[in-house]
C-alpha cells in the first residue's frame, strides 16, 4: 500500500431513486428510458402557477429506508427550498429537506477484508431529482423527464477508511435498500449515485484533515477507484508540504484521477428556507409499525438463517443476499432439493455471474434449480453439466432430467461403452501400461482421467474403476504368464 | 339600468329569468370595454371570441335549465397572474410577455365550469409587486372614480374593471393588500379569503405563504357569491384547507346585533389620514347603532408587520421568480453566448425595477450570514402577529380598521421612495401575515369626494362574520 503513514477518513452521501411509479410532487411516471420530455407536466416543469403535492408513497419508501438502517423516523419533518440556477432545474430551486429531515441516526454493517465495519448513518432526507442536460454540437438541450423523480439522500458519518471498504459499504447499502423495496438499485440507470467526502490524516491522529467532495460516482468500482485516487492525491500534497483545499471534485474515470470542479470560497449559497407550498410531513406511529411489519428479513438476518439452516458460510450468504432475486431463487430451491448447498453453489457460481440483474429478471425456476442440484447431488450428472444446465435454464425453461436423458448428458453406466473407453485408453497410452508393469501404482488414477476425458467426464466412476481394475489385472496376468 | 352596472345577483336573476341572454350580456360588456377601457386601461388582454363562445354555451344551459348556477352567463375578468388555458398570462411583466398558460387556475376553472363568461385579463403591478398598478410593464390603469388618480394595486386592473362596469366581477390576488387596497381606492368590495380557503393552483406565485385569490365586486353580497364559487378544497394545492366551508351567501343580511368588534389602536395612529380615521370611526358608530359592541383594543405586534412582510414576501419572491430565466418559456435575451449570460440578460431585460428591488432584497435576507438577522427575525415577528390576533379574537368577532392610510392619490402625488410606498400596506399586511380573512368595504366618500373604505378582519375561516358585518355597513352607507 502506498502512503503507509496516512489513513483516509471517508464518508458517503448516497442519492437513491425511490421505487415509486410516479414523481414526488406530481403524477408523471418515473419510468426510465422514455423519449425526452415526454414524462413532464406543469408541476415538474415549474411552469408559472404550478404547485407541488406530496406523493405519500415517497414518504413510505423513505421511512422503509430509515427502518432498514435503524434510523429514528421523525414524526414531523419539513421540506425546504435549495435555491440555485442551473438549466436542468426548472424552478431554480430544489425541494429538499434541509432543516428537519425525515430520518436521523442509524447504522449499517458491511463485510470487509478486515472484518465487519459498522458505518453510522447521519441522516436520510427526501428530495426531488433534477433533469438531465444533453450536450450536442448545436447546443445544450434539457430533458426534464427526471425532474421530480423522488430521491432519498443518505449521509453517513466518516466511518470508512479505504476504497475497498467504501465500495463494500455501498454494495451492502444497495442490497439492503433493494431488499427493503426502497429502490430498484439499478446503478446503470443512475438509480443510485455516490458522493465521496474524503480527508487524510497521519495514522494515530484523531483530528480530521481538510476534506474534499467527489460527486456523482455511478458504480462500486468508481467509488473504490475514486477513493484510492483522491487518497493518493491528498497524501502527495501533504508529503510535499502543500495544503489540501476544501473543494468539490469530479472523478475522471478514463484517466483515473480526480479533477477540480470548484473551490469552497466560490461555493454556492443555497439560501435555504422552508418550502411554503408544502405543509409538514407527518408520519404516524401506525404507519411506521405497518411498514416495519411489512419489511422483509434483511441480508444480515438471512445470512444467519442460511448458516443455521443449511450450514452455508457467511461469505456464501453475503454473495447470495447481494441480489434479492438470487437469494429468493436460492431459498425457494433450497426447500425443494436435498442438496441446498449445491443449489447455493450453483446460484453463486452461475446465476450471479450470468444474469445482469439491472437489466433482466431471473427466469430460472426454483424447481428446476432444485432438480439440477438433485441430479448433481445424486451423481447423475457431473458439476460441469450441472453448471451448464443452470446457465441454459437462465435463458429458457426445460425439464433438466429429460434434457439430460435426451442429450445423453447423464452418467455413463453402460459397461460395453466404458470397456471400449478403457481399452482405447490402454492402447493409446502404452507408457501408463509400461509404468504400471514396472510397479507404479498411480496407473489406475491416470487411466480414470483418460476414461473421463473420453466420456466427457460422464463415466460412472465406480463402474469405470471396476473395469480399469479388471483391465489392469488382465495385463498383469498376461505379463506374468 | 345598464346590465354593466348591475350587481352580479341582479344580473344573474335577469339571466335566469331569460330577460336577457348571456350573449347580449357579453356583448354589452364588450361594448363597455371598447367604450371606456381606452381611458381606464384595466385590461391587458380581452378575450371577446372566447367570451362569446362561452356566452352561447351559457345560453344553452340557461335554456335547458341544466347546470345553471348563480354565475351562468355572468361576465368577469381575472387578474393577469391567474392562468386561463390558451390565454396570455403575463403578470404585467415583460419576461412573460408571450406566455400562453397551458392550464386553468383552479379558481378560474370553477368559475368557467359554473358558466361564467371570461372577458379578459386585467392589468397589475408586475408580479403583484406594487400598490398602484403603475409597475406594469405594459400600461397604467386609471381610477374610474377619477382618471387622474391611481386605482391602487396590485389588482388595480380588476378593481378598475369592476368599478367602471367593464366586468360584473373580477378576481384579484392579495399578498399584502392587493385586492383590498385597490377595491378601497376604486370604490369596490375586495375580499381576501383565509389562507387556504381558495386554491392557489394556477395563481402565479409572488409570496407563496401570503398569496390568496379573492373577488372584487360591486357589493358585499356579490363577494359572498363569488367566494362560494371559488372556495373549497383542491387536491392540487397542498396548502388548500380541507374543511367544509358553509355558503357565505347565507350570511348576507344576518343580524349583527350582539357582535363584538375591536378597533386596533395601532391602525388608527398618526400615519393614517384624518379623513380615513374619521371614516373608520364613523363606521364604528354606525355598527354600534346596530347593536355591535365596539371597543378600542391593542395588538402591539401590528407595529412590526411591515418589516416582517417585506422580508418574508421578498424572500419567497426571490425564490419564486428565479424560474424566469429565458430557458424554457417567456422572453429570452438574444445572442447569449452561454447559460450564465442568458440568465443575466433575460432577467435584466425582462424584470422591471420594483421586481428587481424585491429579488435583491429577498436574496439578501436569505443569504448566509444575514438569514438570522433578517429572515428568522421576520418569521418570529410573524408568529407574534399571529399570537396577537389569536388573543384579539378571543374577545372580538372581528376587527375594524382602515384599508389604506389614505384614499386614492393622484398619479403625481404617488411617492417614488419605496419605503414610503411600502408604508401604505400597514393596514393590510397583518391579515396576510396571519393568514386571516379581511375585506374592504366602501364606506361613503372622503370630504374631498374620493371613495372611502373600511376594512374588516376576521378570525381564520370567519368570512361569514365579515360578510354579515360588511353587508350591514354597506346598508348603513347607503342610508
Amino acid at each position: 500500500m502506498k502512503h503507509p503513514d496516512y489513513e483516509a477518513v471517508i464518508g458517503l452521501e448516497i442519492h437513491c431513486e425511490l421505487n415509486t411509479r410516479t414523481k414526488i410532487f406530481c403524477a408523471c411516471p418515473t419510468a426510465f428510458g422514455a423519449a425526452t420530455n415526454t414524462q413532464v407536466c406543469p408541476v415538474c416543469l415549474g411552469l408559472p402557477g404550478a404547485l407541488p403535492t406530496l406523493n405519500e408513497k415517497a414518504v413510505e419508501f423513505a421511512v422503509r429506508a430509515g427502518l432498514a438502517l435503524d434510523s429514528r423516523v421523525a414524526r414531523v419533518s419539513r421540506f425546504d427550498r435549495k435555491n440555485y440556477f442551473y438549466p436542468d432545474l426548472p424552478k431554480a430551486y430544489q425541494i429538499t429537506q434541509f432543516f428537519e429531515p425525515i430520518c436521523t441516526g442509524g447504522h449499517l454493517d458491511a463485510e470487509t477484508a478486515d472484518g465487519v465495519r459498522r458505518v453510522r448513518i447521519t441522516r436520510i432526507h427526501l428530495e426531488e431529482d433534477a433533469g438531465k442536460l444533453i450536450h450536442t454540437p448545436d447546443g445544450t438541450l434539457a430533458d426534464c423527464n427526471r425532474c421530480g423523480v423522488p430521491l432519498i439522500e443518505i449521509v453517513t458519518e466518516p466511518d470508512l477508511r479505504t476504497g475497498e471498504e467504501a465500495a463494500a459499504f455501498a454494495r451492502k447499502l444497495r442490497s439492503v435498500l433493494v431488499w427493503a423495496g426502497v429502490t430498484d438499485g439499478r446503478l446503470q440507470e443512475g438509480s443510485m449515485r455516490f458522493d465521496v467526502n474524503l480527508s487524510v490524516r497521519r495514522r494515530g491522529q484523531t483530528a480530521l484533515g481538510v476534506r474534499t467532495e467527489m460527486k456523482n460516482l455511478g458504480s462500486f468500482t468508481s467509488v473504490r477507484r475514486a477513493v484510492e485516487a483522491e487518497f493518493d492525491r491528498q497524501c502527495g500534497l501533504l508529503e510535499r508540504g502543500e495544503p489540501v483545499f476544501q473543494e468539490t471534485r469530479r472523478f475522471d474515470e478514463k484517466r483515473g484521477v480526480s479533477v477540480l470542479m470548484r473551490r469552497k470560497e466560490n461555493a454556492d449559497d443555497y439560501r435555504y428556507f422552508p418550502e411554503p407550498d408544502l405543509p409538514p410531513v407527518v408520519v404516524s406511529d401506525a404507519l411506521i409499525e405497518a411498514l416495519r411489519a411489512d419489511l422483509p428479513r434483511l441480508p444480515d438476518a438471512r445470512k444467519r438463517f442460511y448458516r443455521e439452516t443449511w450450514g452455508l458460510s457467511d461469505f456464501d450468504g453475503e454473495m447470495l443476499t447481494s441480489e434479492r432475486e438470487a437469494a429468493e431463487l436460492f431459498e425457494a430451491a433450497a426447500g425443494l432439493t436435498r442438496y441446498a448447498r449445491l443449489a447455493a453453489q450453483l446460484v453463486i457460481g452461475e446465476v450471479l455471474q450470468s444474469v445482469d440483474f439491472e437489466r433482466e429478471r431471473v427466469r430460472l425456476n426454483p424447481a428446476r434449480l432444485a432438480a439440477v442440484a438433485d441430479l448433481q447431488g445424486d451423481g447423475e450428472i457431473n458439476p460441469q453439466t450441472a453448471r451448464q444446465l443452470v446457465r441454459s435454464l437462465c435463458g429458457q425453461d426445460f425439464d433438466p432430467a429429460d434434457y439430460v436423458r435426451a442429450h445423453g448428458l447423464g452418467r455413463v453406466r453402460d459397461v460395453k461403452t466404458l470397456r471400449e473407453a478403457v481399452e482405447a485408453a490402454l492402447s493409446e497410452n502404452p507408457k501408463i501400461v509400461s509404468d504400471f508393469l514396472r510397479g507404479k501404482t498411480a496407473a489406475a488414477t491416470a487411466l480414470m482421467g483418460q476414461v473421463m476425458r473420453k466420456t466427457n467426464g460422464r463415466a460412472d466412476p465406480q463402474t469405470a474403476q471396476t473395469l480399469i481394475a479388471q483391465a489392469l489385472e488382465a495385463i498383469k496376468d498376461a505379463s506374468e504368464s | 339600468m345598464n346590465v354593466c352596472d348591475m350587481t352580479v345577483a341582479a344580473l344573474s336573476a335577469l339571466l335566469r329569468k331569460r330577460e336577457i341572454s348571456a350573449v347580449e350580456t357579453a356583448n354589452a360588456f364588450l361594448a363597455r370595454i371598447a367604450e371606456r377601457d381606452g381611458l381606464h386601461g384595466a385590461f391587458l388582454t380581452t378575450t371577446a371570441d372566447l367570451a362569446l363562445r362561452q356566452a352561447a354555451r351559457a345560453d344553452a344551459r340557461l335554456a335547458s335549465g341544466e347546470n345553471v348556477t348563480l354565475l351562468t352567463g355572468v361576465p368577469f375578468a381575472v387578474k393577469d397572474n391567474i392562468c386561463v388555458k390558451g390565454v396570455r398570462t403575463t403578470c404585467g411583466s415583460r419576461i412573460l410577455s408571450g406566455y400562453i398558460a397551458p392550464y386553468d387556475a383552479f379558481a378560474a376553472r370553477r368559475l368557467l365550469d359554473g358558466g361564467a363568461v371570461l372577458l379578459g385579463k386585467t392589468n397589475m403591478d408586475e408580479f403583484g409587486m406594487g400598490a398602484s398598478t403603475t409597475h406594469s410593464a405594459f400600461q397604467i390603469t386609471r381610477n374610474p372614480a377619477d382618471p387622474d388618480r391611481i386605482p391602487g394595486g396590485s389588482s388595480g386592473g380588476s378593481a378598475a374593471a369592476v368599478a367602471a362596469g367593464e366586468a360584473a366581477f373580477a378576481l384579484g390576488s392579495d399578498t399584502g393588500g392587493s385586492v383590498r387596497q385597490p377595491a378601497a381606492f376604486c370604490g369596490a368590495v375586495g375580499l381576501k379569503p383565509t389562507y387556504g380557503a381558495v386554491s392557489r393552483r394556477g395563481l402565479v406565485a409572488f409570496a407563496s405563504s401570503l398569496d390568496q385569490i379573492g373577488p372584487l365586486t360591486r357589493c358585499v353580497g356579490d363577494a359572498a357569491l363569488v367566494f362560494d364559487a371559488i372556495a373549497g378544497h383542491d387536491d392540487g394545492d397542498a396548502t388548500s384547507a380541507r374543511r367544509r366551508l358553509p355558503p357565505l351567501a347565507d350570511a348576507v343580511g344576518r343580524e349583527v346585533s350582539g357582535m363584538r368588534a375591536g378597533l386596533p389602536r395601532e391602525l388608527l395612529g398618526d400615519g393614517i389620514d384624518p379623513q380615513i380615521r374619521e371614516a373608520v370611526r364613523n363606521a364604528a358608530r354606525r355598527l354600534a347603532s346596530l347593536g355591535v359592541r365596539v371597543e378600542e383594543t391593542s395588538l402591539p405586534a401590528l407595529t412590526q408587520t411591515l418589516g416582517a412582510y417585506y422580508v418574508i414576501s421578498s424572500a419567497e419572491a426571490s425564490s419564486n421568480l428565479a424560474r424566469y430565466d429565458g430557458v424554457r418559456y417567456g422572453r429570452r435575451a438574444e445572442n447569449c453566448p452561454d447559460a450564465a449570460s442568458l440568465y443575466v440578460r433575460s432577467r435584466s431585460e425582462g424584470f422591471g425595477d420594483e421586481v428587481k428591488r424585491r429579488i435583491l432584497l429577498g436574496t439578501f435576507v436569505l443569504s448566509a450570514g444575514f438569514r438570522d438577522a433578517y429572515y428568522q427575525r421576520a418569521v418570529a415577528a410573524r408568529a407574534r402577529v399571529r399570537r396577537d390576533f389569536d388573543r384579539a379574537f378571543a374577545d372580538f368577532d372581528f376587527l375594524l380598521a382602515p384599508t389604506a392610510p389614505t384614499a386614492a392619490p393622484r398619479f403625481d402625488e404617488t411617492p417614488d421612495d419605496p419605503v414610503r410606498v411600502y408604508a401604505g400596506g400597514v393596514c393590510t399586511v397583518p391579515a396576510n401575515l396571519a393568514g386571516l380573512p379581511a375585506m374592504s368595504v366602501p364606506f361613503g366618500k372622503t370630504p374631498d369626494g374620493r371613495p372611502a373604505a373600511v376594512q374588516l378582519i376576521g378570525p381564520a375561516f370567519g368570512e361569514e362574520v365579515l360578510i354579515a358585518a360588511g353587508h350591514a355597513l354597506e346598508q348603513e352607507a347607503k342610508a
